[in-house]
């Protein structure tokens, strides 16, 4: 990229803004946080990858997909059918009836690896997979909902209702996915032991280094020719196709974009939680995750990251201290979010913050050209 | 997998499943109704129906224990009661979201969506703090125990019957309101062409609330039903708005004929193979050809013609 595009690309203000956020992740978090909290947050982060597929889809591309944790979910079971395989070695399943198979294969009478974990024993595969296999799920919904002119609310009850499908799937098959209780007891990458604390750091930074390749990578989308035709179509879609554009084909595009940064997400989680299990595939997690993203802002991309960081610390202390009532809240954040402030946090810092700071930053500056004007006319 | 059975056996299996389904097939209509006119009239989407219903189930359950507590002689018809009470306690609740909630999104589909999700959290944990976690069953009335034997191999439960027969009269009367009364001619104006319908003097903001209201008083009814047949719970609701969901968009939107003849498809080809396959692969089966057919046919079964 030469110098010219990445300044159009970059403002000044977004350099600032990654800055910031570059800063409170890799440095102000872990100074502060102990490494218990710190993996929370990471976590956390974890869902903002999903937050910020979905200020590309819903925010810009006006395609409100309430199935993203479809994505999540495949991206982090592909990510733990390769740790269980791991995990499961024959020397520490010994005394299984069938050694060397995951142990929740064996507790329901399967005798042999079915073909479709086999691939799973090479970590570049599994790599692969958590990117490919999300990504052309989303095309194959994309092409069949967009070509035929599917959106707004069908699409959403439809994705809505695949999400079920999945999670109704992955309970039903207990011998093949570990049922309701999941993917569990991962213990290694590749011999190295993923729950030690020194793990946790390395993979709470790997997390924000990712986020931030995401980040940037969204930026350089809404920044470009695609970008603005994405908001086209949003606010007004037949002109868009009258200009003769194929509006289907941005739209399946941004829509696998929003896919693999979930899917990212979902390995992720895996790494640095442990697990993965299908309460993080369904209905619920799915509209939560579009939650995060308006509170944030469904039209920020850095809004999204803050969203999900503020949504899911309030859940944590909440449910902690009064679990009875973080449906409550999360209830009258819903409404709350969707009637008066559309716009989320980031709509709240331009109109009140931001001009507030630009203002003291002006002030300041007119006062420093003051001094040194006076200090001029000294001289 | 047929071949298990002897002929009589499988005759008996899909009518005893065939009826089974039928009863879901009522749940079904009854949910779907509602959410079809909300729907079909305002292109709202309610996310909070299922909730709705299950307010209709408590205050069932409330009117069971107080009849059989203190008013034991007339016991066996509280259902009535309760079915009328849970419409007009519903009706109003849905007026009163309609006026504080969804009219202000009317633009924002999308929207409604996601704050009606947020109604539909707070409206679950206000029954999991009035109604406890755990799930509330009624007591029928002695009139409504007990089955009809036909063969040796298949019966018929009353309760059943008298579900079916409720949902075809709700049907008949949701048809009879919306196409030969005067207020569904208006509600059919204002689908058609909200200006016109406008200005031709027929307030569109009231069509939009009555008809909200009525939408969330058959899911009260809908809830007062399900009584019969399951038991309770605060999560309840949440179990069936997908398939309703589904029920209503591969009817085809605005369709009440469409409704019916998908709750049909769907509730048939679910309870069938629910005998052959296990619950929840009959389940994902069952949603993934509707998926597969919507994705055919995104306009769904009926679909009506509109203008936009």
């Amino acid at each position: 990229m030469s110098f010219v595009s990445f300044r159009a690309t970059f403002s000044r203000h977004d350099l600032v803004y990654i800055g910031i956020l570059a800063a409170l992740l890799f440095a102000i978090l872990p100074l502060f946080l102990d490494i218990f909290r710190l993996n929370l947050v990471g976590k956390y982060l974890t869902y903002a990858f999903v937050a910020l597929g979905l200020v590309l889809c819903w925010g810009y591309g006006g395609i409100l997909s309430l199935g993203q944790g479809v994505f999540f979910g495949l991206g982090g079971y592909a990510m733990a059918m390769f740790l269980k395989l791991e995990a499961s070695d024959p020397e520490s399943t010994k005394i299984q009836s069938t050694p060397g198979i995951p142990d929740f294969m064996d507790w329901n009478q399967i005798t042999e690896l079915p073909w479709f974990w086999e691939p799973f024993y090479s970590l570049p595969f599994a790599l692969l997979a958590i990117i490919i296999v999300p990504t052309l799920f989303a095309y194959i919904i994309g092409v069949a909902m967009f070509k035929r002119r599917v959106g707004g609310v069908y699409f959403a009850i439809i994705t809505q209702a695949i999400a079920s499908i999945l999670t109704i799937l992955i309970i039903g098959q207990q011998g093949y996915t570990g049922g309701v209780n999941g993917i569990t007891d991962l213990r290694t990458l590749l011999g190295w032991d993923i729950r030690t604390d020194s793990a946790k750091y390395i993979l709470y930074y790997l997390c924000c280094f990712l986020l931030l390749v995401c980040l940037v990578l969204a930026k350089l989308i809404t920044k470009s020719k695609l970008g603005r035709l994405l908001v086209a179509m949003r606010d007004s879609e037949d002109r868009v196709r009258f200009s003769g554009y194929d509006v289907a084909n941005f739209k399946i595009f941004v829509f696998c974009v929003g896919a693999a940064f979930a899917a990212i997400g979902g390995a992720m989680f895996t790494l640095q939680v442990g697990f993965m299990s299908p309460s993080f595939v369904g209905i619920v997690p799915s509209i939560e995750m579009v939650i995060f993203c308006a509170v944030g802002g469904r039209f920020s991309i850095y809004g999204a990251i803050y969203g999900t960081l503020v949504v899911n610390w309030a859940k944590t202390t909440f449910s902690e201290s009064f679990p009875e009532l973080w449906l409550f809240a999360m209830g009258a954040l819903f409404i709350g979010v969707t009637m008066s402030f559309p716009r989320g946090l980031a709509g709240l810092y331009s109109s009140y913050v931001e001009p507030f700071i630009l203002n003291r930053w002006k002030q300041l500056k007119s006062k420093q050209n003051l001094k040194v004007s006076a200090e001029q006319a000294r001289v | 997998m047929f071949s298990d059975y002897t002929s009589a056996e499988l005759v008996s299996i899909f009518a005893m499943q065939g009826f089974a389904g039928l009863i879901l097939f009522s749940v079904f209509v009854l949910m779907a109704l509602g959410l079809a006119i909300i729907f079909g009239q305002m292109g709202v989407i309610n996310m909070a129906h299922g909730e709705f219903m299950i307010l209709g189930a408590y205050i069932t359950y409330l009117l069971s224990s107080f009849f059989e507590n203190n008013l034991p002689s007339l016991f066996s018809i509280y259902f009535f009661l309760a079915m009328i009470l849970a419409f007009i306690v519903t009706a109003a609740l849905g007026a009163l979201v309609e006026w504080g909630m969804v009219r202000h999104l009317y633009r924002r589909p999308l929207d409604t969506l996601l704050a009606t999700w947020g109604l539909s959290l707070i409206l679950q944990q206000v029954y999991r703090s009035v109604f406890g976690a755990r799930e509330v069953g009624v007591t029928l009335p002695d009139w409504m125990m007990g089955s009809i034997p036909l063969t040796d191999l298949v019966e018929i439960p009353f309760n059943g019957v008298f579900v079916m027969i409720l949902t075809f009269v709700i049907a008949v009367s949701v048809y009879f309101l919306m196409f030969k009364s005067r207020f569904g001619g208006q509600v059919r104006a204002v689908v058609q062409n909200r200006p016109m319908a406008g200005a031709v003097g027929i307030n569109t903001q009231k069509v939009d609330r009555i008809t909200f209201a009525i939408g969330c008083g058959i899911a009260g009814i809908a809830g007062s039903a399900f009584t019969m047949i399951g038991s309770t719970g605060p999560t309840s609701g949440q179990l069936y708005i997908v398939d309703t969901f589904l029920v209503v968009v591969f009817g085809g939107a605005a369709s009440l004929l469409g409704t019916i003849a998908s709750a049909f498809t769907i509730s048939q080809a679910q309870s069938t193979m629910e005998f052959f396959l296990s619950g929840s692969m009959a389940k994902v089966l069952t949603l993934l050809v509707v998926v597969g057919i919507l994705m055919i046919r995104p306009q769904g079964l009926f679909a009506l013609k509109i203008r936009r």
